[in-house]
């Protein structure tokens, strides 16, 4: 029983997930696609947590399902969406080429994936993916990437000013 | 870890082919975008996976820049769509298409 713990625990989060995933992109109203956005993140963050990758999963849910999804949804507080907004029209042929496309896409990679056999973990040290351990990485061997993230998120704040401010 | 790392990339996977499928199929941009944000997490667990399966953080470090570059995208693409509803006064992706021609 204790063995199959962690099996347990990921589909746990995994079938929540995907629900969530294919709530994002079949809800008519874009507030349904975001909140089914928010609750997908928080099962993901679940996820990493199972990869034992807990900085990451803590910025998930502080970025992602905090900062971005408020971000999201402010928008579309903001645009005052009208009811002909919401519906989709119907699919064209190119669109329903698209779906199929992707599920061939699907099918390609899950088929990659069962060919390479069962790929097994490595052990990993005591200290593997916490706030100390990743943070020692990001400041010596990613520090140049790091520096360029602040002048990156610097550039995409003034852009986002520039753009959606009618008069500068 | 008793499940083998087959079943992270599966889900990895399932993950990004609905973002593109819902990248492909949905006309409103607010869903395409969240499609995409979607398709950025399913890269993150793969670099996750990849991370733990081979013992190494270099995957965590990669995970944290592209939360980076995804909070970038959001700021600079949803400013964009205020911009577009704006002069356009519409969300559909069909109807903005003056670059078209």
């Amino acid at each position: 029983m204790a063995d199959r713990a962690e099996l347990w625990i990921f589909l746990l989060f995994a079938i929540p997930l995907v629900i969530a995933a294919a709530g994002v992109v079949a809800a008519r109203n874009p507030v349904n696609a975001a909140m089914s956005l928010v609750a997908a993140f928080f099962f993901l963050a679940g996820i990493y947590v199972l990869l034992v990758a807990h900085l990451v999963a803590f910025l998930q849910i502080l970025v992602y399902a905090g900062a971005i999804m408020v971000v999201f949804l402010f928008v579309i507080m903001l645009l005052q969406l009208h009811d002909q907004d919401m519906q989709d029209a119907k699919l064209k042929a190119m669109q329903w080429g698209g779906i199929i496309g992707a599920s061939g896409v699907l099918t390609v990679v899950a088929l990659a994936i069962q060919q390479a056999g069962e790929i097994h973990w490595k052990a990993v040290p005591e200290s593997f993916g916490t706030v100390k351990a990743v943070g020692m990485l990001l400041f010596t061997q990613y520090l140049l990437p790091f520096e360029a993230t602040s002048l990156l998120l610097l550039v995409a704040i003034v852009g986002a000013v520039v753009v959606a401010k009618q008069r500068i | 870890m008793t499940i083998s790392a087959n079943w992270y990339l599966l889900l990895a996977a399932v993950l990004f082919c609905f973002g593109l499928v819902g990248v492909v199929s949905r006309r409103n941009i607010l869903v395409v975008f969240m499609c995409v944000e979607l398709m950025l997490n399913a890269a993150n667990l793969t670099f996750l996976t990849f991370a733990r399966q081979q013992g190494t953080m270099n995957g965590h470090a990669i995970a944290f820049f592209v939360i980076a570059v995804a909070a970038a995208e959001a700021a600079v693409g949803l400013a964009i769509v205020i911009a577009v509803f704006r002069t356009r006064g519409t969300l559909w992706m069909d109807e903005v298409s003056t670059l078209k021609n």
